[in-house]
């Protein structure tokens, strides 16, 4: 017996050892880096322990702009994806030739490297000396004034940031949600049709009442995922985000850190635990809601 | 006879709606796949127009009549992009097979053997998959840097290694094999080892390869944690390459290089999707995440 | 509502261009009279789900034409046909309520067709009380047993008052003494609606003791329809036979000779009518009489006892399958020890097929009738 209990500690070892050197031990540490005030991490000295890290950051013009621009992102881009991930993946659902042909194209913004699709994107959107750039080129079409979304006024920088994000969040929503609704049993379309329920019916009544716990699941892992933004905004916008007005809170955090402005630990650390209250806060409230959502 | 004219308006409007129905589907579909699929139309059109025609366009043409692939070679020799390719590689393979070394040990402790402190283990484990990463990147970063580890592979992978999720993912597989085979294996005297390797492996090989693709994904694309631990473009990956690029290389403005360098840098990735593609988004829609 | 199929056939087309289509349902051509109960009845495969669908209109037709009454409704859409459809596995909608399930259809109606709030909450409970379920209105679906899941679908189909019921194999789902007792529940409803009404399944037992009339199907080509009693008692061909009845009809292989019928050399039955010729002989297991003296000789393998009636397991060298069930009332004793059991035939329980085309081949049955 004793044998058997050394072993099966010893098959969970290695995944222990990597397991507590880089995540629980990393954990312990952010929250007492976040207490020690005037943290040196030249010298790893600091001179007190409080709140004042959280107060630092808090008024931080920086982080403010980063929460901002966060909140917007999230606002916007999670129930525009959401909703157009649904239209799309009912309209998949609703033809047979070519359906899995589009499902592959669909997809494949999952499987780009954020980095290098991002440039591609501050190419089509930027405007420059020698070129209007394509989208501007369009947008004259139309007959508007060109605008140069990268370096221009902050409402295009916005629109490109929450474009390219949901760009790069619908495959996994449509992934989702096509596979919810092939999973909803047939014979409930057939009834309903039999008893010529309206489009709109089906889908109100029943196509959604069956996918709503996918939606909710969509909606939650979206909510972390823009919050947790920072990779799309530097493909767009490059490194130097506080300068382009355009950080993310998790910018801010790695830009403490490391960067511009780096160095900081223990003002990283507090600015990571918001972050981390303000997502953990938003999740349970979802969670509430669905839990009412789905007993009624 | 009244009632019978009243049938054939009713079959004929359903039969007109129904058209009209797919037609619109069709379109709005079509529509989203042009602009799934512009950008990698774009990249690749560029990479291939040369840097003079391209920078006198002022108005972007949607073809080039003379496609060159002097782009690509330029991103090969003026910026070190065979390096980050290398390192992106080595990075990828080695993260991904330390992984498994890591995981299905693991995995397999939790499914099968029995062992005091089991049930508590695998709650903590559990919970650790809540934890974002960005709140433990910090420590880390201190950490290596504090073992003069930045700027080696040695820093770049300890890190990435393991994955919560893929232990959860890979045990609840394993749990699926029926007990009588453990049971006629040990009575066949099979060490519990030798059972891993011969029969758990075989059978769950399907998971296994989705959690590789899903890692090499992940791998390939990781961007945040090689440039807090890289500033030598000798050990930069290709998101921190192509970044380097955009922001130093080719002198300014040689768009159509980057485009090439871009192009390179997604081709593998697509590539194996496009093979793979059936068992790249089962494994994705089973619980891949991006970020 | 009289309902009519014309040449009605369906093509699935196939995956790949060697792939012959499959043919659902072949050149079907049959009248079912209004007010009846109808058993589609069919082994697994044969098409009888597929005719269901045209029926109720949610697969169109390759070709032919459905009537209801005297409309042609081939090509109207499921909704405007004023059928009712009770899914095999209920389809009831698990979020909503029964009460709220059964309002379903009648919710859907917009203008003048549309009843007052008050009218619909009538009907629905007129519906549930007519399946008896009106103490269960508040309760979802997965509170219910699958009998009471079954009678909620029951209701929503009747709810709208459809010209024709149509049920997709209705007690496949239910276990073997709610399956007895729903059979019961469906006729009792049918004949209170006076609703046609068309149900499928595959078990010949359902079929026969609830039906007006059944259908048998093969391979998506109709072979009989008539009155269960009549389809038993004069099967058109071989497949037929095998199909009702059980336990099932045994198979011989025999010949027909000078108006004698040969099964291994013996010469077993007269059947005066048919030219010499070798045939395939079905014999039902209650057509064999015990006798010391009979003509039919097989070899004794068993004896069943099941109180009511023996059943004598024999074999036989011409049998087509390897053991012959015998039905015999049981104060007739066999004798176990013997190696052999000797047989005379009923000549209306004895059927002769074409040995090639499983065609029923037809004989004179002698004047008396039945015997002993």
């Amino acid at each position: 017996m004793k044998k058997k209990s050394m072993k099966g500690w010893l098959y969970l070892l290695p995944a222990i050892l990597f397991l507590g050197c880089f995540m629980v031990y990393p954990l312990i540490d952010v929250l007492i880096y976040s207490v020690e005030e005037g943290y040196n991490s030249a010298s790893q000295t600091y001179w007190g322990v409080g709140l004042y890290n959280y107060s630092y950051v808090l008024r931080d013009p920086y982080f403010l702009q980063a929460v901002k621009n966060t909140l917007i992102l999230v606002a916007i881009t999670v129930p525009l994806s959401t909703g157009f991930a649904l239209l799309i993946s009912l309209g998949l659902n609703a033809v047979k030739p070519l359906r899995s042909l589009f499902q592959t194209v669909y997809f494949l913004p999952y499987v780009t490297n954020t980095l290098a699709v991002g440039l591609v994107f501050m190419i089509l959107f930027k405007k420059t000396a020698y070129t209007e750039g394509l989208v501007n080129l369009m947008l004259q079409w139309f007959g508007a004034s060109s605008v140069d979304f990268i370096d221009g006024p902050y409402w295009a920088k916005m629109f490109v940031l929450c474009f390219y994000t949901i760009w790069v969040v619908m495959p996994f929503k449509i992934l989702i949600l096509t596979s919810a609704l092939a999973s909803v049993n047939p014979e409930y379309y057939s009834a309903a049709r039999m008893d010529g329920t309206r489009p709109f019916r089906i889908f109100y009544k029943i196509t959604l009442p069956m996918i709503s716990p996918m939606i909710f699941y969509l909606v939650i892992t979206g909510f972390i995922g823009a919050f947790k933004a920072y990779s799309d905004a530097v493909a767009l916008f490059g490194t130097d985000l506080n300068a382009a007005g355009m950080n993310t809170i998790v910018g801010y955090v790695y830009d403490m850190l490391y960067g511009n402005s780096g160095g900081y630990p223990s003002f990283a650390s507090a600015a990571a635990l918001i972050l981390f209250a303000i997502v953990l806060t938003i999740t349970c409230v979802n969670l509430l809601i669905s839990k009412k959502t789905s007993v009624n | 006879m009244e009632k019978k004219l009243d049938f054939d308006r009713i079959e004929r409007r359903a039969a007109a709606r129904k058209k009209a129905f797919h037609g619109a589907d069709y379109l709005f579909l079509a529509v989203w796949a042009v602009i799934v699929l512009f950008p990698f139309y774009w990249m690749l059109l560029t990479s291939l127009k040369s840097y003079s025609a391209y920078n006198a366009e002022y108005i972007p043409r949607f073809f080039t009549a003379s496609p060159t692939l002097q782009n690509y070679f330029d991103a090969f020799s003026a910026v070190s992009l065979g390096r980050y390719f290398l390192n992106t590689i080595l990075f990828t393979a080695v993260t991904t097979a330390m992984m498994m070394l890591v995981i299905i040990p693991a995995a397999f402790a939790f499914a099968r053997l029995d062992f005091p402190g089991k049930q508590i283990a695998f709650t903590l484990f559990l919970s650790l998959m809540m934890i974002p990463n960005e709140l433990v990147v910090i420590t880390n970063f201190v950490t290596i840097t504090n073992l003069h580890l930045r700027n080696t592979f040695t820093g770049l992978i300890l890190p990435s290694v393991t994955s919560v999720f893929y232990i959860y993912l890979l045990k609840e597989n394993f749990e699926q094999i029926p007990d009588e085979l453990y049971k006629a294996a040990r009575v066949d005297g099979t060490t519990d080892f030798q059972y891993l390797l011969q029969v758990m492996i075989p059978i769950c090989k399907p998971t296994l390869t989705t959690i590789t693709i899903l890692k090499v994904i992940e791998c390939w694309n990781s961007y945040v944690w090689p440039r807090l631990i890289t500033d030598n473009p000798q050990y930069y990956l290709v998101s921190n390459g192509i970044q380097e690029i955009r922001e130093n290389g080719f002198g300014r403005e040689n768009i159509p290089a980057m485009m090439a360098a871009v192009v390179v840098i997604s081709v593998p990735l697509i590539a194996l999707f496009l093979i793979f593609h059936k068992k790249v988004m089962a494994g994705v829609s089973r619980g891949g995440l991006k970020g | 509502m009289k309902v009519v199929l014309e040449h009605l056939t369906k093509r699935f087309p196939s995956r790949s261009k060697k792939e012959e289509d499959v043919i659902a349902v072949n050149d079907f051509n049959f009248e079912i009279p209004d007010g009846k109960l109808i058993g589609l009845l069919g082994p697994s495969g044969c098409g009888k789900s597929t005719t269901l669908n045209l029926i109720c209109g949610l697969e169109p037709p390759t070709e032919g034409k459905i009537y209801f009454g005297n409309d042609d409704v081939t090509r109207l859409p499921p909704e405007n046909r004023g059928v009712g459809l009770v899914f095999q596995n209920y389809a009831l909608y698990p979020h909503l309520t029964v009460l709220e399930n059964i309002q379903f259809p009648l919710k859907n109606l917009r203008g003048a067709e549309r009843p007052t709030k008050e009218q619909m909450l009538e009907r629905a409970k007129e519906a549930a009380k007519l399946v008896q379920i009106e103490g269960l209105l508040e309760r979802k679906p997965s509170e219910l047993s699958g009998g009471q899941q079954q009678r909620v679908a029951i209701a929503r189909a009747l709810v709208k008052m459809p010209k024709v019921l149509l049920l997709d194999e209705p007690l496949s789902n239910l276990d073997a003494r709610l399956r007895l007792q729903t059979r019961e529940e469906i006729r009792r409803i049918q004949l209170e609606t006076g609703i046609t009404t068309i149900f499928v399944t595959h078990d010949q037992d359902e079929a026969m003791s609830i039906s007006d009339m059944i259908v048998v199907m093969k391979a998506g080509v109709m072979q009989q329809m008539g009155p269960p009693q009549d389809v038993y008692d004069q099967p058109v061909n071989l497949f037929v036979a095998t199909f009702l009845g059980t336990p099932q009809i045994n198979v011989f292989d025999g010949e027909v000779k000078n108006g004698w019928l040969y099964i291994g050399g013996d010469r077993v039955l007269e059947t005066p009518g048919p030219e010499d010729q070798k045939v395939s002989v079905g014999i039902r297991p209650e057509g064999f009489t015990l006798d010391e003296n009979g003509p039919f000789a097989l070899n004794l393998e068993r004896v069943e006892v099941m109180g009511r009636d023996t059943s004598v397991v024999s074999t036989h060298p011409a049998s087509r399958s390897a053991f012959i069930r015998s039905i015999i009332p049981a104060r007739n004793r066999v004798d176990k020890t013997k190696k052999t059991v000797r047989f005379r035939l009923m000549p209306d329980k004895v059927f002769l097929f074409d040995a090639k085309t499983e065609e029923r081949v037809p004989f004179t049955l002698p004047p008396e009738g039945v015997e002993g």
